[in-house]
């Protein structure tokens, strides 16, 4: 094998928020680090990221602290969180992102000249450091600047295919340099996984190109066990018009300005869905509500609802929520000062991933850890806004530390021949057609009929006949995903070739929501069964686990990580709550 | 409340099935030109959609960057008609009717393939620019004026579109003695940083090369965060320049205390 | 799908410079360049003749007192300046030195005059490698005098009040009364304008503020902060001043040039 080969103590995958933070704590704590992505640096998904970072600071509302914060989480995800992380995140939230702050990150600032914050769906007090509405690029610029003077090695453009195990543990990757096709070799002691989420298996998105779900199928397919994957998060707030952005979101922090939700028949419905939090209700809560309105014939003309500032201030609409005015003003001449916007629903979030411990971001595989949106556990059933771009932070750290530590046991990494040999084969079998068993599959559109399966059947409300025929579809699919073939056999830049990977990868994860969408018979957070609508006694102290090890997919339930010192805070909570 | 007249009219709202010509710019560093290709328009498409259809449908092999498709990543830096433009930003019913539509890869970087360039230069500059650092007895307290100022250059979303469009890199191909408007902004964003302990002037003037804008504006023009890059931070900054080696009144004025 | 032969690959545009007004662009880029061309050239000459001219820059009929921007301050009566030629050239380096030095006006020429470059995505004056250096060379490395002409330019913005004010009041037999001319509101306007363009210098906003690093660590810093703000909105349509106030310039001294030979007399009231 004469492929480029590259060693290091620790490689991150993804360099979003955790990808980035990860890295850096990696090279702070000595290893050899690189960071490896399909993108250009600081352009990954969370560049995207809008309203703000989650840490209870309290700036803004002395009264705040990790403990409520900690609470709010938990009824967020529906005490399905894994407890621990939950509050790991609400305790060392604050330190991260002040932290940031040194590293020269610049946020909005209170009249004390203090971080400022802003409230958000779920969130008691206003908690969500930003600045403008563009709190994600901030984040990233922020960290690419740091990770730049690290001494971190980037590899952009370089698409990861197939991990490499070398008996039980992960030893490297492979994959290729976008720009040529050449193919690449990386041998590590650690591999954090940092790919974020799968959007794009969804037609109606707010996920960038990335969002492929690549790490839970590499994860996945290395042994390591999937958590919570029936719970995708559909931000309620998308564009609906005009189709080319369709899915473009609209940053909660609308709402959190003051934005109201009315339907067709000028009524504020949220009165009659979630009369105490209005259009701050937890993003499950809204999106349902608008899908309800819609379906009742109550939607704006091209199937949404209206979102409207309009009675705000021009000039504090334009100074708070910029990015959004330019947005619409721009992509559906509208002027939002003015006007309502049109929105919807639209798949935004995996709460679901692989499965880690809490402490270092270790998977079940040894070798492997995961941070970010790729992991599971710490949102349960559904993510606060802003609590993304946290966990990014506390666990992305977590993460590369324990893989810098976990780095100086480990033993040289060895990339066996023949495992690089078979993910060079399956890489080249996409370019040549070798080993098709039938007729070639195009990857574009494979890619569309996942889609629509998945949005027929796997979107915000779901049903056992739905997701069985669903399911039935995938299989289908995936049978077919073993012939797809790259419509143009060029090596350098070819978006086709990229993509059967992708599509393979988007097919095994989709059958993972359908299966645990069909397990879980009751409706709780972001999931939503018409035939279940109710929490389930059973499935409210249970998660499901998804395990593929010996190519078949096994689900298990198995109980939530509690922790007893939490007990007392999480069950006054669930007391406030029923009053 | 009212919900009508919201949307303001938009050409093919109607949803007519109308086709746009693309001449997109195809080839690598040996050769190239522009290829004819026709798709079919949607209301509100931006070049990006009809680029990616033209991959789909007609070129699957047809190069082009981009990720996130919402003018926040600053991935599809494009000309589009000879003007630097995000292809996700830029709407077909803005550009001229009737006429064909030209897209083209950025003139100032090398050229990958296709409508992709290679702009890794740009991140080597960025290498040389010393991180935030901060004053060690910071308060760590800083006024909403001052996260103002520096807020407006740290929008930027690297599409480098103004390295594009400035002449010194476009035209007189000094990449080796100018870092460029981004940069500029960047390094102005670190220099105007109440705690930031570093001096920057001596780089701003010296490898940054300063000196070389000529202040024509066409930076500004391109940038599609609307950031005052002449006004707010490389005239700015040149006049930080003259006041440490041009001016001899003021540095008789402010003499350092050492 | 047809390959079209007339476009050139970027790599080629990359060996050599490419030719002088090189460009895919297809909207008439051509057209600021020219009227600024114009524009400028028009009020250079007129500027040169008018100082040489060394006649009609006084109006003093019927009590009144105005002198054209391009002679003020009187050198002959401030200093007992008594030369045999114009003494405008003494006067008018300030005002001219501020504007050739502006920011401004360095974008508006080196586009339309030098060609550096003419418009944007448009290729300029093909020079060899290397040879481009900007303001990092004579001549134009004197552009970062700017600032002293903005002080000297202040100096005659004063004068400049003066007369405006003075213009209100004539001589009359019973003594110096108010009164108000056509010609003392043009003289104002003029006078406004001007001050709108010099208070927007970005010099000045440099040094009234911007060269802070800290806009809220002090009382005094919030004070700064809160001019260069002001400052800062003038900067903001300094082009717009910098065409407004040259016009006024030139529409200042043509009406008192015309009024002084006679053309037509300077409508006023005396009060
Ligand atoms: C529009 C929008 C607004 C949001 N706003 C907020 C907010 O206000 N607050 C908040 O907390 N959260 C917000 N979120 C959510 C949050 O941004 C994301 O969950 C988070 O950014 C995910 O970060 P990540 O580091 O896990 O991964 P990502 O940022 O998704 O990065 C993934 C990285 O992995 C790389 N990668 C993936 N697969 C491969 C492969 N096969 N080979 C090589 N590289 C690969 C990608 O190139 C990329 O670099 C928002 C999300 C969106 C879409
Ligand atoms: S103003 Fe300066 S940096 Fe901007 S394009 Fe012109 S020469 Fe380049
Ligand atoms: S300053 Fe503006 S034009 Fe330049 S790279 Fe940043 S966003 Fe793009
Ligand atoms: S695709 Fe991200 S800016 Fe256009």
């Amino acid at each position: 094998m004469s492929a480029e080969r590259h060693e290091y103590d620790v490689i991150v995958l993804g360099t979003g928020g955790s990808g980035l933070r990860a890295a850096i704590a990696a090279a702070e704590a000595g290893a050899r680090t690189a960071v490896v992505c399909k993108c250009l640096l600081g352009k990954a998904h969370t560049v995207m990221a809008e309203g703000g970072v989650a840490a209870s600071l309290g700036n803004v509302d002395p009264a705040d602290g990790w403990e409520t914060h900690f609470q709010d989480t938990m009824f967020g995800g529906k005490y399905l969180n894994n407890w621990r992380m939950a509050e790991l995140h609400a305790r060392e939230a604050p330190d991260r992102v002040q932290e940031l702050e040194r590293w020269g990150a610049v946020f909005d600032r209170t009249p004390e000249r203090k971080m400022s914050q802003r409230a958000f769906g779920g969130h008691t007090y206003r908690r969500l450091v930003h600045i403008g509405d563009r709190t994600g690029l901030e984040l990233i610029r922020t960290l690419q600047d740091k990770a730049v003077h690290s001494g971190i090695d980037v590899f952009m453009e370089t698409i990861v295919t197939r991990l490499v195990k070398d008996g039980d543990r992960v030893t490297g990757m492979f994959g290729y340099h976008y720009a040529t096709g050449a193919q690449v070799a990386f041998a590590c002691r650690s591999l954090v996984l940092a790919t974020g989420g799968g959007g794009r298996i969804w037609r109606v998105t707010s996920n960038s190109q990335d969002c492929t779900a690549d790490g839970h199928a590499l994860a996945y397919e290395a042994g390591a066990d999937m958590v919570d994957m029936e719970f995708v998060q559909f931000h309620p707030t998308g564009m609906v018009w005009p189709p080319g952005v369709a899915g473009l979101l609209v940053t909660e922090a609308v709402r959190g300005e003051g934005g109201i939700l009315r339907n067709s028949e000028g009524e504020r419905f949220m009165e009659r869905y979630d009369p105490k939090r209005m259009e701050l209700s937890t993003r499950d809560v809204v999106a349902r509500s608008i899908y309800t309105e819609v379906k009742e014939g109550r939607g704006s003309p091209h199937g949404g609802v209206f979102l409207d500032v309009s009675h705000l201030d021009p000039a504090y609409v334009k100074m708070r929520l910029p990015s959004m005015y330019d947005q619409f003003y721009e992509l559906a001449g509208v002027d939002i000062t003015k006007g309502p916007m049109e929105i919807g629903p639209t798949c935004h979030y995996f709460m679901g991933g692989i499965r880690v411990d809490a402490e270092t971001g270790q998977t079940i595989v040894p070798g492997l850890f995961a941070t970010g949106e790729c992991s599971g556990g710490m949102n349960g059933a559904n993510r606060l806004g802003g609590n993304s771009l946290s966990d990014l932070l506390v666990f992305g750290r977590r993460a590369g530390t324990s893989a810098a530590q976990a780095a100086s046991d480990a033993p040289a990494p060895r990339l066996p021949e023949a495992e690089l040999a078979l993910a060079a084969a399956e890489l080249g079998g996409f370019l040549t057609g070798d080993g098709l068993t039938g007729p070639a599959e195009d990857p574009y559109r494979l890619h569309r009929e996942l889609q629509t399966v998945m949005g027929d059947g796997v979107g915000i409300f779901r049903d056992e006949a739905g997701l069985e025929t669903a399911i039935g579809r995938l299989h289908e699919l995936e049978a077919r995903a073993a012939n797809l073939r790259a419509p143009s056999a060029r090596l350098d830049y070819n978006p086709g070739w990229r993509l059967c990977r992708e599509v393979r990868n988007m097919i095994t994860v989709s059958l993972q929501i359908a299966r645990a969408a069909l397990m879980r018979a009751e409706s709780r957070g972001a999931h939503s069964r018409l035939d279940h609508p109710r929490y389930d006694d059973y499935w409210s102290e249970h998660n499901i686990l998804i395990c593929g090890d010996g190519g078949e997919m096994t689900l298990e339930a198995r109980p939530v990580v509690t922790s007893d010192e939490l007990t007392e805070l999480v069950e006054a909570r669930q007391e406030a709550e029923r009053v | 409340m009212s919900t009508d007249g919201a949307q303001t009219p938009i050409a093919d709202q109607t949803g007519e099935a109308t086709t746009r010509t693309l001449h997109i710019w195809r080839g690598d560093l040996t050769d190239g030109g522009l290829v004819e290709f026709e798709v079919e328009t949607a209301p509100g498409m931006v070049v990006l959609d009809a680029v990616l259809e033209v991959q789909r449908s007609q070129a699957p092999d047809l190069a082009v960057r981009w990720n996130c498709k919402a003018a926040k990543c600053g991935s599809c830096s494009a000309e589009v008609n000879g003007r630097p433009s995000l292809m996700c930003k830029t709407r077909l019913d803005h550009l001229p009717e009737g006429e064909p539509i030209t897209v083209e890869p950025l003139h100032a970087f090398p050229v990958i393939r296709d409508l992709v360039t290679d702009v890794s230069w740009n991140y080597e500059v960025n290498k040389k620019i010393a991180p935030f650092t901060p004053k060690p007895d910071a308060d760590w307290l800083i006024g909403q004026e001052d996260a103002d100022r520096m807020s407006e250059f740290r929008k930027c979303i690297e599409c480098f579109m103004c390295q594009d469009v400035c002449h010194i890199l476009r035209n007189h191909r000094m990449h080796d003695r100018y870092f460029g408007p981004r940069f500029l902004i960047r390094l102005a964003s670190l220099e105007m940083h109440p705690l930031d302990d570093l001096d920057r002037i001596d780089q701003i003037s010296g490898e940054a090369g300063i000196a070389l804008c000529n202040i024509t504006k066409c930076c500004t023009e391109v940038c599609p965060e609307g950031i005052h890059i002449t006004d707010n931070a490389i005239i700015p900054l040149k006049e930080r320049v003259v006041d440490r080696r041009f001016d001899p009144l003021f540095r008789l004025l402010h003499r350092r205390p050492r | 799908m047809t390959t079209q032969a007339a476009s050139t690959p970027p790599a080629a545009r990359r060996t050599g410079t490419p030719p002088l007004g090189a460009t895919m662009r297809r909207d008439r880029w051509w057209l600021q360049p020219v009227l600024i061309a114009t524009g400028l050239t028009l009020f250079g000459i007129y500027s040169i003749v008018v100082a040489a001219l060394n006649t009609d820059y006084d109006y003093l009929k019927g009590g009144a007192r105005y002198l054209s921007p391009f002679y003020s301050p009187d050198l002959r009566s401030l200093f007992g300046l008594h030369i045999p030629f114009t003494y405008a050239f003494f006067v008018i380096w300030a005002p001219l030195g501020l504007r050739t030095t502006c920011y401004y006006y360095r974008k508006a020429y080196y586009r339309s005059f030098f060609l550096m470059p003419p418009a944007c995505a448009v290729a300029g004056r093909p020079r060899a490698a290397g040879r481009y250096t900007g303001e990092s060379r004579l001549p134009f490395i004197l552009q970062n005098v700017h600032r002293f002409f903005f002080y000297f330019a202040t100096i005659v913005l004063g004068f400049l009040w003066y007369d405006a004010i003075r213009a209100f009041f004539y001589h009359t037999p019973t003594g110096t009364r108010f009164g108000i001319g056509l010609g003392g509101v043009v003289m104002v306007v003029n006078v406004v304008l001007l001050s709108a363009f010099t208070f927007g210098c970005n010099s000045f906003r440099h040094l009234i503020g911007g060269r802070l690093d800290c806009f809220t660590c002090s009382a005094s810093a919030r004070a700064r902060h809160g001019a260069w703000k002001k400052v800062s909105v003038l900067n903001g349509h300094h082009q717009l001043y910098a065409w407004l106030s040259l016009i006024s310039v030139g529409v200042t001294d043509l009406y008192i040039r015309l009024a002084c030979a006679g053309v037509f007399t300077d409508p006023h009231h005396i009060f």
